[in-house]
């Protein structure tokens, strides 16, 4: 086939305009926070002293901070990976910016609690469920993400993928932190970040298969 | 920062995606000049044959994407980032070696057109056949009979949105399926 006619059947064939990549993909945000936030409520549900943990527990809150940091700067590089050009010159290093806080805490906590109690703080009683339910409750988001993410153009489909499992797993690890009554940061360095890495893993092999185009 | 140049075309595809099938046109022209000129320049000596496929399956990458272009944005960048996907994609898949840096798409803008006279290749014609029988009738209809979407909603006894939207699906699958065809 000739370029030319290529061209020529193109410019007759447009198709009606698509919506713009980045409402797609601020759809998909909303959508994943609301399955995630259901998918909560109506099994585990949140702890039953929420509210007076929500009331000045730094380690409670810590835990909002750090996952929905990290999901609010998957998001703020995503903006950008949905576009061909958009990842040259980006921020990477933003997304650093849930790991050093959990970083700081963890150091804090070092210093507040005494040397015997780091083991059980670290392990917690709730890692097999936090191991699993973070997973879970990421799925859709996870889902969403790709699928949004797949309307634009990333040119980077394995790294696209991974921020898309980082920004899953910050929404479902938030909504399970609600739950979950292990505060410790020494529990959440341990086992919500494998949590959200297995998310983070599944992205980019994802990514790397369905961001291709 | 923008050229004069990403000035002209940036234009044109702003006009095209207000439903200007004229702009539409002379960018994709444009577009498939500036890919030719950027891409030949890498691929001559390793792979010649391969420069029409990379330059069409560009241009289909670009019809498929127009919506992620950023109308505010300079558009070089864009069209450029785009073909260095697609070649090297390609290269991958034929194992050929390929480094292309994006400043190209800048600077081959200047100098003669050294590629004329490879513009035709076989590249969607066996991608097309790879279609399911929907569709394939008509992309085949529309892309390589040159028939309008008018025409070809009447010969396939179709209404005009059902053509237009077989059409893109087919160019969709088309994009993903080039040279992976077995």
């Amino acid at each position: 086939m000739k370029t030319d006619d290529l061209i020529a059947s193109l410019s007759a064939g447009q198709p009606a305009p698509q919506r713009k990549p980045a409402q797609v993909l601020a759809l998909a945000l909303l959508a994943g926070c609301i399955c995630a936030a259901a998918a909560m409520f109506l099994s585990i549900g949140p702890r039953p002293d929420f509210l007076q943990a929500a009331d000045g527990n730094w380690r409670f809150l810590m835990k909002f901070v750090v996952t929905a940091t990290l999901a609010a700067s998957a998001y703020v590089l995503l903006r950008r990976a949905i576009y061909p050009e958009g990842l040259d010159g980006a921020p990477l290093w933003v997304i650093l910016a849930a790991p050093a806080m959990l970083l700081a805490a963890v150091l804090l906590e070092l210093m507040l609690l005494p040397k015997p109690d780091w083991g059980s703080a670290a392990v917690g009683t709730n890692g097999f469920y936090c191991l699993t339910l973070i997973p879970l409750f990421g799925l859709l988001p996870l889902g969403f993400g790709l699928w949004a993410v797949r309307q634009g153009a990333p040119t980077r489909p394995a790294l696209s993928g991974f921020l898309v499992g980082l920004m899953a797993g910050g929404i479902a690890a938030a909504f399970y932190a609600a739950h979950c009554t292990d505060d410790s940061p020494l529990f959440v360095a341990l086992w919500y970040t494998v949590a959200i890495l297995v998310l983070a893993g599944a992205g980019a092999a994802a990514g790397n298969r369905l961001l291709r185009w | 920062m923008a050229s004069e140049e990403d000035g002209r075309l940036a234009d044109l595809m702003r006009a095209a995606l207000r439903g200007d099938e004229t702009a539409y046109t002379a960018f994709l022209r444009r577009a498939s000049e500036i890919t030719r000129r950027a891409v030949a320049r890498r691929l001559r000596s390793t792979w010649p044959s391969g420069i029409e496929d990379v330059v069409q399956e560009t241009l289909l990458a670009v019809h498929l994407k127009r919506h992620t272009w950023r109308t505010e944005e300079p558009i070089l960048p864009w069209l450029g980032t785009i073909a260095r996907y697609k070649a090297i994609d390609a290269c991958r898949r034929r194992g050929v070696r390929v480094e292309m840096p994006i400043e190209d798409f800048a600077e081959v803008l200047a100098g003669p057109d050294a590629t004329q006279g490879i513009e035709e290749t076989q590249h969607v014609e066996v991608a097309v056949g790879t279609l399911s029988g929907g569709q394939q009738r008509v992309v085949r209809s529309i892309a390589l009979e040159g028939r309008s979407i008018g025409e070809t909603a009447k010969a396939l006894e179709m209404n005009e949105t059902a053509v237009r939207v077989a059409f893109h699906r087919g160019l969709s699958t088309i994009a993903q399926r080039f040279g992976r065809q077995t």
